[in-house]
C-alpha cells in the first residue's frame, strides 16, 4: 500500500528526516516510536503533504501512485488520513458541518452522490458509537475548547467517518485518560481490517496492549534505526533510547 | 442670514438668471452642481415648496462645508461638478437580453445562484420578466396596505403621505450633519418610505429587492422608515447581487425612527463593484446611517455585511434617547486587492438603562486597508448605560491591514463598558487541517472565514445569511494560495 524509499525532507533548510525507508501493506499495523524530536510528527506530515516541508530526495508511492505529485486534499480524498499531534481549532464552524464538508469532498472526488444534511447526521450518529463520543461535541465548533483528551477523541471520530485506507495517528493515546484510551483504542481495533493499514506513532507500550502492532520501528535522528516485532517496544520500555542513541551515534562518528 | 450665505444666495440667483435654465423636459442635467441643478432635480420631481427649500437649505450648507479627510482612507479628489446629480433611468439604452450583459456578471449571478429571471432584472434587462416582481410587488403592497403599513419609493411618498415625510425627514441625520449627507439631502434622487403604524408587527421581511424601481436608484438615495408605538418592522437594504454601477460616488442617507416600544431591523448585504484586482475603478460609498430610539424600550439593529465598494465609508448608529432602549451593530467588513473600509458604528446612551452591542468582524486580504472606528458615548443623564464591544480582525496574507479605532466618552460614571478585540491571521495550520481531511483550500478559506463571521450572520435573516456566507467566497476568491 505504502512504499517510502530514501525519504528526506527539511524545513527552512534544516534537514528533519534524512532517508527513511518504510513499507506497509494493507492489513498492517505499524508502530513507530522515538525520542522527542526524532522527526515522527514530520513524517507523518509529509506523508499527509503538508507543504510547509520540503522533500529534497526519496520517493512514496502509495496505491501504486507517485504520493509526493498529489496535494494533501487529493491525498486524503485517496484515503490517507493524519489524526494529528495537536489537532487544530476551527472557531464558528461545527463539527458535523465540518465532517459533512470533508466527507462531501471525498465523495465528489470519487463521482459518488453527497449526502445531505439529513442523511448526513445518520451516518454520523452511527459512527459516533465507534468512539462512544456523546452528541453534544456534533454542534460544538471543531475542536474549540475541547479538553487535550476530547481533541484527540474526535480525530479518531473522523477516521470513524471518513474511512480511510491509511491511517497516521500521531500520538492519539497522549492526552486520553485510562478510560478513554481503552475507548478509543478499541475504537481503532474496529475500524481495523485486511484492506487498511495504521501506521501509529506513539511513546509508550501501554498503547500496543489495545492495539498490536505487526511492527515497531524506531526514528532516531530523522532515520528509522531498529525495526522489530511488537517486542521491540517492550524492550524500550524496559530500557530506553540509550543503547539506540549510542549504537545510531557511534554509527555516524565512523 | 449671514453675511456670507446672502453672497452666495445673490450668487447663485444670479446663476440662474444667466446661466443654465431649466428644462423640465430633459432626461438628464448637464455635469455639474448649482442651485439650478437642484430646482431642476426638485421640479422633474414635482416636489412640494418646502421640499425645494430644505433641499437649498442643505446646498447652501454644503457649499460651506468641507469634505473630512480624518477616516483612514485615501482616494483622489472628487471633482463634484463633473458628477451627473440627476438622471432618469435611460430605457433604450437597456441591454435587449443577456446576450448583451458583461458575461463577467453573469459569472457572478450564477455563483450567486440566482434564477434566471431575476438575472435579467438585475441587469436591467427590459423583458417581461420584470413584469413578474412588479405584480409581486403589487400584491405585496396590498398586503401590507391592510394593516396600514406604507412602504413605497421616497418620491412616492412625499406625494402621498407629506405630512409624514415633513415630520420626520432630517429628524435623525439633520441636512446639515455631515459633507456627505448634506449633499445627499440637497441633490438625492429617490429612495425607500417605510411607515409601519402603532401595534403593528409587520408581516414579512421588507426587501427593495421586490420593488423594481429601485434597481436603478441612482447614487444618492434616501431612506426613511419609521415604527411607531410597538411596531416592528425587518428591513432588507439593496438586492444582494454586485451592480456593476459607473457611478463613483455613492453618498446616501438612511434615518429610522422607533417609537416607544417600537423596533426596527435594519439589514444591508453591500456588494457594489469593489474596482479590478488592480485597484482601477469602484464605488466609493460613502453613506450616513443613524437611527433613532425615540421612546422607551425601544430597539435599532443594524447588520451589514459589506464585500464590496473600492471605499467604504460608514458607521451606522443609534441614539438611544428613551429610556431602557437597545441599540445593536452587527457588522462584517471585507475587504481584498485594493479596497479600503472604515466602517463601525456609534452608540449614544443618553437614556437611563440603555444597553448597546457591537459585533464587528474585518476581514483583510490582498492589499487592502481595513479600520474599525467605533464610538461609544454615555451622555451624563444616562444612568446605568451598558455597552458591549467585540472587534476581530482576520488577515489573509501579509500585505493588508486591519486597524481599530474604538472611542469612548463617558460622562456618567454608572455606566458599564466591555471591550474585547482580537487579531487573527487566517492560520496555515487550519487550512492544512481541512485540506487532510479534503477540503480544497478554496472551500477552507470560505469554510474558516464565515465561522469567524458566524455571530454576525445569524442576525440576518436566513436567505439572506446564505447569500451573505455566498459573497464572502466571492470576494475573497483567490487570497489565499
Ligand atoms: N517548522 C519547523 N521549523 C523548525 N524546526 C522544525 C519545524 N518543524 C519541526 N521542526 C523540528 O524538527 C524536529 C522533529 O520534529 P517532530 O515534530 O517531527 O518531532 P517528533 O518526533 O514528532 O517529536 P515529539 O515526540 O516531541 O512529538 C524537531 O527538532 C523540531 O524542532
Ligand atoms: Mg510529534
Amino acid at each position: 500500500m505504502l512504499e517510502i524509499k530514501n525519504l528526506h525532507a527539511s524545513v527552512e533548510g534544516k534537514e528533519i528526516l534524512n532517508g527513511i525507508d518504510l513499507t506497509v501493506n494493507a492489513g498492517e499495523v505499524h508502530a513507530i516510536m522515538g525520542p522527542n524530536g526524532s522527526g515522527k510528527s514530520t513524517l507523518a506530515q509529509v506523508l499527509a503533504g503538508h507543504e510547509g516541508f520540503e522533500v529534497t530526495d526519496g520517493s512514496v508511492t502509495y496505491e501504486g501512485k507517485d504520493m509526493l505529485e498529489l496535494s494533501a486534499e487529493d491525498r486524503a480524498c485517496e484515503g490517507v488520513f493524519l489524526a494529528f499531534q495537536y489537532p487544530v481549532e476551527i472557531p464558528g464552524v461545527s463539527n458535523t458541518y465540518f465532517l459533512r464538508a470533508a466527507v462531501n469532498a471525498q465523495r465528489k472526488y470519487h463521482g459518488e452522490e453527497e449526502y445531505d444534511a439529513v442523511d448526513f447526521l445518520s451516518l454520523v450518529k452511527e459512527k459516533m458509537k465507534i468512539v462512544e463520543m456523546d452528541e453534544k461535541f456534533l454542534n460544538r465548533a471543531v475542536n474549540q475548547g475541547f479538553s487535550g483528551g476530547e481533541k484527540k477523541r474526535n480525530e479518531i471520530f473522523h477516521m470513524a467517518v471518513l474511512n480511510p485506507k491509511l491511517s497516521i495517528l500521531d500520538e492519539t493515546d497522549s492526552g486520553l485518560d485510562i478510560d478513554a484510551l481503552r475507548i478509543v483504542a478499541g475504537g481503532v481495533n474496529k475500524l481495523r481490517s485486511k484492506d487498511n493499514a495504521i501506521v501509529l506513532v506513539t511513546h509508550y507500550q501501554r498503547l500496543l496492549n489495545y492495539i498490536e502492532p505487526d511492527f515497531v520501528h524506531v526514528l532516531y535522528g530523522g532515520k528509522i534505526v531498529k525495526s522489530g516485532g511488537k517486542e521491540l517496544a517492550l524492550e524500550l520500555e524496559d530500557q530506553g533510547y540509550d543503547n539506540i542513541r549510542e549504537a545510531s551515534d557511534s554509527a555516524v562518528a565512523v | 442670514m449671514s453675511e456670507e450665505l446672502k453672497t452666495i444666495e445673490t450668487l447663485t440667483k444670479s446663476e440662474y438668471k444667466y446661466g443654465w435654465t431649466t428644462d423640465i423636459e430633459a432626461d438628464s442635467a448637464p455635469p455639474g452642481l448649482s442651485e439650478d441643478i437642484v430646482r431642476f432635480i426638485s421640479a422633474k420631481k414635482e416636489e412640494p415648496e418646502w421640499l425645494l427649500e430644505w433641499r437649498l437649505k442643505a446646498y447652501r450648507r454644503w457649499l460651506e462645508m468641507e469634505e473630512p479627510d480624518w477616516q483612514n482612507v485615501h482616494y483622489p479628489r472628487i471633482d463634484y461638478q463633473d458628477i451627473i446629480y440627476y438622471s432618469a433611468p435611460k430605457v433604450k439604452d437597456r441591454p435587449k437580453s443577456l446576450d448583451e450583459v458583461d458575461p463577467e456578471l453573469l459569472a457572478t449571478y450564477e455563483k450567486l445562484g440566482i434564477p434566471l429571471k431575476e438575472q435579467e432584472m438585475l441587469a436591467g434587462v427590459a423583458v417581461d420578466a420584470v413584469f413578474d416582481s412588479v405584480s409581486v410587488a403589487t400584491t405585496f403592497k396590498e398586503k401590507l396596505a391592510e394593516q396600514g403599513i406604507i412602504f413605497c419609493s421616497f418620491s412616492e411618498a412625499v406625494h402621498d403621505y407629506p405630512e409624514l415625510v415633513k415630520k420626520y425627514l432630517g429628524s435623525v441625520v439633520p441636512h446639515s450633519d455631515n459633507f456627505f449627507a448634506a449633499l445627499n439631502s440637497a441633490v438625492f434622487s429617490d429612495g425607500s418610505f417605510v411607515f409601519v403604524p402603532k401595534g403593528v408587527r409587520c408581516p414579512m421581511e421588507l426587501s427593495t429587492y421586490f420593488r423594481i424601481n429601485s434597481a436603478q436608484t441612482g447614487q444618492f438615495e434616501r431612506t426613511l422608515i419609521v415604527a411607531e408605538e410597538g411596531a416592528y418592522v425587518s428591513y432588507l437594504e439593496g438586492c444582494t447581487a454586485p451592480m456593476r454601477d459607473e457611478n463613483q460616488l455613492h453618498a446616501a442617507v438612511v434615518e429610522l425612527v422607533a417609537l416607544d416600544d417600537a423596533q426596527i431591523k435594519y439589514s444591508t448585504v453591500q456588494n457594489w463593484y469593489p474596482g479590478d484586482e488592480h485597484g482601477k475603478g469602484g464605488i466609493y460609498n460613502f453613506v450616513t446611517k443613524r437611527g433613532k430610539c425615540a421612546g422607551v424600550n425601544s430597539k435599532i439593529s443594524w447588520t451589514q455585511v459589506e464585500t464590496g465598494s473600492a471605499i467604504t465609508w460608514k458607521y451606522p448608529s443609534c441614539i438611544l434617547q428613551g429610556d431602557n432602549s437597545v441599540g445593536e451593530f452587527y457588522s462584517v467588513a471585507v475587504t481584498n486587492n485594493f479596497q479600503q473600509a472604515d466602517t463601525g458604528t456609534k452608540m449614544i446612551h443618553l437614556g437611563k438603562n440603555t444597553k448597546s452591542t457591537i459585533i464587528s468582524k474585518g476581514i483583510s486580504a490582498g492589499k487592502s486597508q481595513n479600520t474599525y472606528r467605533g464610538l461609544v458615548k454615555i451622555g451624563k443623564n444616562a444612568e446605568n448605560a451598558r455597552n458591549f464591544s467585540q472587534c476581530d480582525s482576520m488577515l489573509m496574507g501579509d500585505k493588508c491591514g486591519a486597524h481599530t479605532f474604538p472611542y469612548l466618552e463617558i460622562k456618567n460614571e454608572t455606566a458599564q463598558i466591555e471591550h474585547e478585540a482580537t487579531t487573527s491571521k487566517i492560520g496555515e495550520d487550519q487550512i492544512f487541517y481541512c485540506n487532510q481531511r479534503g477540503i480544497s483550500t478554496e472551500d477552507a478559506v470560505n469554510m474558516i472565514v464565515n465561522g469567524f463571521c458566524k455571530e454576525v450572520f445569524r442576525e440576518l435573516p436566513m436567505e439572506f445569511a446564505v447569500e451573505a456566507q455566498k459573497l464572502l467566497g466571492i470576494s475573497l476568491e483567490g487570497s489565499v494560495g
